[in-house]
């Protein structure tokens, strides 16, 4: 099946690519960018293996929430990325090293036994038709994984008691409005009559 | 689901009830009643003790329930890890309070975090399956960094939690790699069934290998092993005390049960293979650990390195791979634990009004300020060296014991050599305490909980050298040695 190797070559190759131009693109909001286009071809690839529910997810939840939370923050922010560079060069040699051999030792792994081959994976059967991707998610979801899925909840409760205690101030000198007593406030706090002689009319 | 599902998660599900009831009780409560927060922390602790105790085995220390379609698993174990765990956090409480309310950091987010990083040490100590395995190390790790930059306007402490979280975060990463290799080559999740995969097609797989490696990478990081331990010191010396006293003792016991549930129970007969990767990092850590800590001057430091010297123990206890050894490294867990919180709850004893008592010159004519206390960091510091009677001396006799049996004297003699190296730094604080001038003649002050605390702590270490016999039988006896 020619078509199905060339899409998942394509899709590989654009991922890759882009994963590697969002950590060398010198502009934040490119980088983001590149991230949205890996995750894209991500899903792509899960749809290929006839994962319809996930790679739609993927989209929804990193392209259209996480990712343009990202892009918020990073055009709010306007972080100066030239710092965060130094030294690039300087640890390049090392890095590559490291990068080299590491990449090495996985080839060697992968290609000497064809462990990963397609002939060690054939492509499963295809799904019969009318099949649902969401019912068969939802059913493992909360019978057989119920403890993991109820901990990742635990887990994002934790995420925000941490966000609190990491940024909520109580400052003393802060300027606030309460609302109750804005409510409640009488007229003779705020306007207060006082009796005057008319002035005599200046002429100018 | 059925009830026993339940029953056997009922430890965890109330502490998770607790910390959310802690976290709802604290929006009403007025700065100065801050103190019911502290005081429904340790009622937790408590009655999670009481219900783990309940649940009952049938007189036999090796059975195991299993529960939530074996993704969570109970056993004697577990069970005393969880309630040393509890007891650890307990002091933890307690030292903590005193050095929070000095610093003004007393608030209800130290309590409500450490016990959510409580409910990931017990989920990752009862974890039968690799997801859960993550979920409880992630739920342990994100709660661990946001204590570590506690201190929001410290600038060290900001800088030691960026640190851990971006390791640990690359950490987590190689173990999660390693983790889909493993389950692409048996196509399970459950530890059980992983290692009836494994048996089935045979230890000799490449991939298994693979992917083993990358587990002890993520594994050693977590122990904070030689060559994965960089972040160990920073994070020790950035983060604020009452922190680095949790950090340092009760993660550990959580760390020895992921690996043995990783190593034994899933890859067991891949131990030829792991035993060569451990033991490199037994003895790099040991070698390493107490060399690097004779030449601080910092007391955080030197602990720091001195856990990374300890954990080559625990280390050394898990990789003979018998009953025996794995007995020894779970006493030595836990009575490293003890000691940590002993030893980094006297730094907080000594920290004036906020101020660390970071610097081994703080420690300088202890003995003539308070001879009690002096004799409590003694005895703490001699359980670490392992000098005889104290109960550092049995944990470190047993480990050696362990590899002597299974036939691993070189990794012995390297044991025995280091820690004589290592007992140097230990005793020189004793010399610091009863030898020297204090720098200081200020009182040291300390509400009763907290003298009340040290003390039994203190009497611990002796206490437990003394009659090690019964906790060592239980710990023996939960791997049926």
């Amino acid at each position: 099946m020619p078509i199905y190797e060339i899409v998942f070559y394509t899709f590989s190759l654009v991922m890759l690519a882009s994963a590697v131009a969002v950590i060398s693109v010198r502009n934040p909001v490119y980088a983001a960018l590149f991230l949205v286009l890996t995750f894209f071809s991500a899903s792509a690839i899960w749809m290929l293996l006839e994962v319809e529910f996930l790679a739609i997810i993927l989209i929804l939840v990193y392209v259209g929430a996480v990712m343009v939370l990202f892009l918020f923050v990073v055009m709010m922010l306007d972080i100066n990325v030239e710092p965060l560079r130094e030294g690039f060069i300087r640890y390049l040699p090392v890095g590559l090293v490291v990068a080299g051999l590491m990449a090495a030792e996985f080839l060697l792994v992968i290609w000497t036994k064809s462990r990963f081959g397609p002939e060690a994976f054939p492509s499963p059967p295809p799904h019969p038709e009318g099949y649902s991707n969401t019912q068969a998610v939802g059913e493992v979801l909360y019978t057989n994984y119920l403890l993991p899925f109820e901990v990742a909840g635990i887990i994002l409760l934790v995420a925000i008691i941490a966000a609190v205690t990491l940024t909520l101030r109580h400052r003393s000198g802060a300027h606030r409005q309460n609302p109750s007593r804005q409510v409640q406030v009488q007229r003779d706090e705020r306007v207060r009559l006082v009796k005057m002689k008319p002035e005599p009319r200046q002429e100018g | 689901m059925t009830r026993m599902d339940f029953l056997l998660i009922a430890p965890e599900l109330w502490v998770v009830t607790m910390t959310c009831v802690i976290l709802f009780v604290d929006l009403f409560l007025k700065e100065e009643r801050r103190a019911i927060v502290y005081l429904l922390a340790m009622v937790t602790l408590v009655f999670a003790a009481i219900i783990t105790l309940r649940f009952d085995y049938g007189g036999d220390p090796t059975a195991s329930a299993f529960a939530f379609n074996g993704s969570f698993v109970r056993d004697q174990m577990g069970d005393m890890l969880k309630l040393f765990s509890y007891f650890v956090l307990a002091m933890v409480f307690i030292y903590a309070k005193f050095f929070l309310r000095q610093s003004r950091m007393f608030r209800a987010d130290f309590y409500t975090l450490s016990l959510e990083a409580l409910l990931g040490i017990m989920l990752l100590i009862s974890a039968n399956n690799l997801v859960m395995v993550y979920l409880g190390l992630e739920l342990l790790a994100l709660a661990s960094y946001t204590l570590v930059a506690y201190d929001r306007d410290s600038a060290k402490g900001s800088e030691a939690a960026m640190k851990y979280f971006v390791l640990g975060s690359m950490a987590s990463g190689i173990l999660l790699y390693g983790m889909s290799m493993i389950y692409g080559a048996t196509g399970t999740l459950d530890l059980v069934a992983i290692s009836e995969a494994v048996r089935v097609s045979g230890s000799d797989d490449i991939m298994l290998v693979f992917g083993l490696v990358f587990l002890v990478v993520g594994l050693a990081f977590k122990f904070g092993a030689v060559p994965f331990h960089m972040w160990v010191p920073d994070v020790y010396e950035g983060a604020p005390v009452s922190t680095t006293l949790f950090i340092s003792s009760v993660p550990k016991m959580a760390a020895f049960a992921m690996a043995f549930r990783l190593l034994q129970t899933g890859l067991g007969d891949l131990q030829s293979d792991w035993m060569q990767m451990l033991s490199l990092l037994a003895v790099l850590s040991i070698v390493f650990g107490n060399l690097a800590a004779i030449a601080q001057t910092n007391i955080k430091r030197m602990l720091a390195y001195s856990t990374i010297g300890h954990m080559g123990f625990v280390l050394m206890g898990l990789l003979p791979g018998t009953a025996e050894s794995y007995g020894a490294g779970m006493f030595y867990v836990i009575v490293y634990a003890l000691m940590s919180a002993a030893a980094f709850g006297m730094v907080i004893m000594l920290s004036a009004r906020g101020v660390e008592a970071e610097n081994l010159d703080d420690f300088k004519g202890l003995n003539r300020r308070n001879s009690w206390y002096a004799a409590i960091m003694a005895m703490v510091m001699f359980s670490m060296a392992g000098v005889p009677v104290f109960v550092g001396f049995f944990a470190k006799w047993l480990v050696i014991q362990a590899a002597l049996n299974a036939g691993l004297v070189w990794l012995a003699i390297i044991a025995v050599v280091f820690s004589v190296i290592g007992a140097f730094y230990y005793i020189r604080v004793v010399k610091l305490m009863y030898f020297d001038e204090p720098i200081t003649e200020a009182p040291i002050d300390a509400p009763v909980d907290f003298r009340a605390a040290i003390s039994l702590n203190g009497v611990i270490m002796l206490g437990l050298g003394i009659f090690s016999g019964s906790l060592i039988q239980i710990c023996m006896s939960s791997f049926g040695a």
